[in-house]
């Protein structure tokens, strides 16, 4: 990094625009895209083929509560699926490529070698096996690692769905996730992540309300 | 206390009123359908003719008894006595044809996973002659973009579009697993495909059109995408 770059980062707000913008047209991504999927899933609330539905699946033919769902019936949760997919994909794409671009990505991202050890220390603190906290930069070691599993989970996300959505014209993709049936499975489990990391993560902002008044105006800078 | 509660109720009722109508109103229908216009582009564009589904081995086959049967008519329609399919539309041989003279015809079978709409998956061979042959011993007028496919089964219909009908996976099949196809699974003929969602396989067959403007279809008159490809 050049000391130019080094003093406009040190000079940068907690949350710049560019990272705000996109963080909020996510929630609002994310809702549609989950609301519309559970829509599409209750039409068949099964995973596996007909004739072999897999057994381990502890919620064969329950269907998501329907103030869940966005769209109304299978078709009108379709559109909304295909349509907001464009616009979440576009708002990651924008995401990871200022995360790159800034260099955000290094008080963001979790690289193991720094952050592994740090992250364990911190979860043993939360879990009232350790006293103290770790010492933590911008962001502790299980923030870091919240927020790279999750920009993991979105590309999961993304290529499992389009296995569904073309398992003949994307065979190959589809392949990769096991078959038609496990890229379903793919899709949901995906779902199910995202959901946990959604709960912890308003629990959290609901723990330390600053951070949301950061994420809407800013913060102080750096 | 109590007005309170009423009025915060009153705000949250009328929010909740206000987001559920925003996502009928005119800008939203208007953004939807854009997009499924876009998508459906896109699909095309996606689409290769050359491109074919996995033939799949024997013991990949659903339990017949597994695989959903599909009519929309209250129950399973009966082959009309002295059935026979019209092919028409832009051709140069318009003509009808019997379940025999089909059966004359160059015959494929194929073992391909089905894609339904709901998202469930099932697995049959399917034996018929492809749409292709038929369109191939028609000969089609300059001009063809789409092809129509109706049904005895409450007019039930769907259209295609051309590259898809003609692809060498998309047949017009009268067996299944071996065997003439069952009331319940569109006896005595159907289209079977490997590059479209269960919904556009029109069943019970009485007609197909080849026409150069895209007729819709009864469940993509109802909102769901036309193209419907996989």
């Amino acid at each position: 990094m050049s000391d130019a770059r080094d003093q406009q980062a040190k000079f940068r707000r907690q949350q710049p625009l560019p990272i705000r913008f996109v963080h909020w047209c996510n929630a609002l991504f994310i809702v549609l895209m989950a609301g519309s999927g559970l829509q599409i899933l209750t039409a068949y609330p099964y995973l596996g083929p007909r004739g072999a539905l897999y057994r381990w699946y502890p919620l064969q033919g329950v269907a998501p509560p329907s103030w869940l769902t966005v769209g109304g019936w299978l078709a009108g949760g379709r559109h909304w699926h295909f349509a907001i997919a464009w616009f979440f994909v576009l708002n990651g794409l924008v995401y990871l490529a200022y995360l790159f671009a800034s260099g955000e990505w290094r008080r963001r991202t979790f690289i193991p070698a720094r952050d592994a050890a740090p992250a364990v220390a911190q979860f043993l603190y939360y879990a009232r096996l350790r006293k103290s906290p770790p010492p933590a930069g911008f962001y502790n070691g299980l923030q870091r690692l919240a927020y790279s599993s999750i920009i993991i989970i979105g590309v999961a996300m993304t290529l499992s769905g389009l296995a569904i959505y073309k398992p003949v014209q994307l065979h190959f993709l589809t392949m990769l996730f096991g078959g038609y049936d496990g890229a379903r499975v793919v899709h949901l489990a995906g779902l199910a992540l995202i959901a946990l990391f959604v709960a912890t993560h308003l629990v959290l902002v609901a723990l330390h309300p600053r951070e949301i008044l950061a994420m809407i105006t800013g913060g102080k800078r750096e | 206390m109590n007005s309170r509660i009423s009025r915060r109720r009153f705000v949250a009722g009328a929010a909740a009123a206000s987001f559920l109508a925003g996502c009928d109103s005119y800008p939203v229908k208007t953004f939807l359908l854009a997009m499924k216009d876009w998508n459906a582009g896109c699909e095309a564009a996606l689409f290769s003719p050359a491109r074919t589904a996995p033939e799949l081995p024997e013991s990949a086959t659903t339990p017949e008894a597994a695989f959903p049967e599909y009519f929309i008519s209250d129950d399973a329609p009966d082959v009309p006595p002295n059935w026979f399919l019209t092919v028409g539309g832009l051709v140069e041989r318009p003509g009808r044809f019997t379940l025999a003279e089909l059966r004359a015809m160059t015959q494929t079978s194929m073992r391909v996973r089905h894609h339904c709409v709901e998202g469930w998956s099932a697995v049959a061979s399917w034996q018929g002659v492809r749409v292709s042959e038929i369109a191939r011993a028609a000969g089609l007028k300059p001009g063809v973009r789409h092809v129509e496919f109706r049904s005895f089964d409450s007019g039930y219909w769907s259209s295609w579009d051309l590259p898809s009908a003609t692809h060498p996976q998309t047949l017009l099949a009268w067996g299944m697993n071996g065997h003439p196809l069952t009331t319940g699974h569109g006896a005595p003929l159907r289209v079977y495909s490997a590059v479209k969602l269960g919904y556009k396989m029109c069943k019970y067959l009485t007609e197909v059109n080849f026409l150069a403007e895209n007729t819709g279809g009864y469940w993509e008159n109802q909102g769901y995408d036309w193209f419907g490809g996989v």
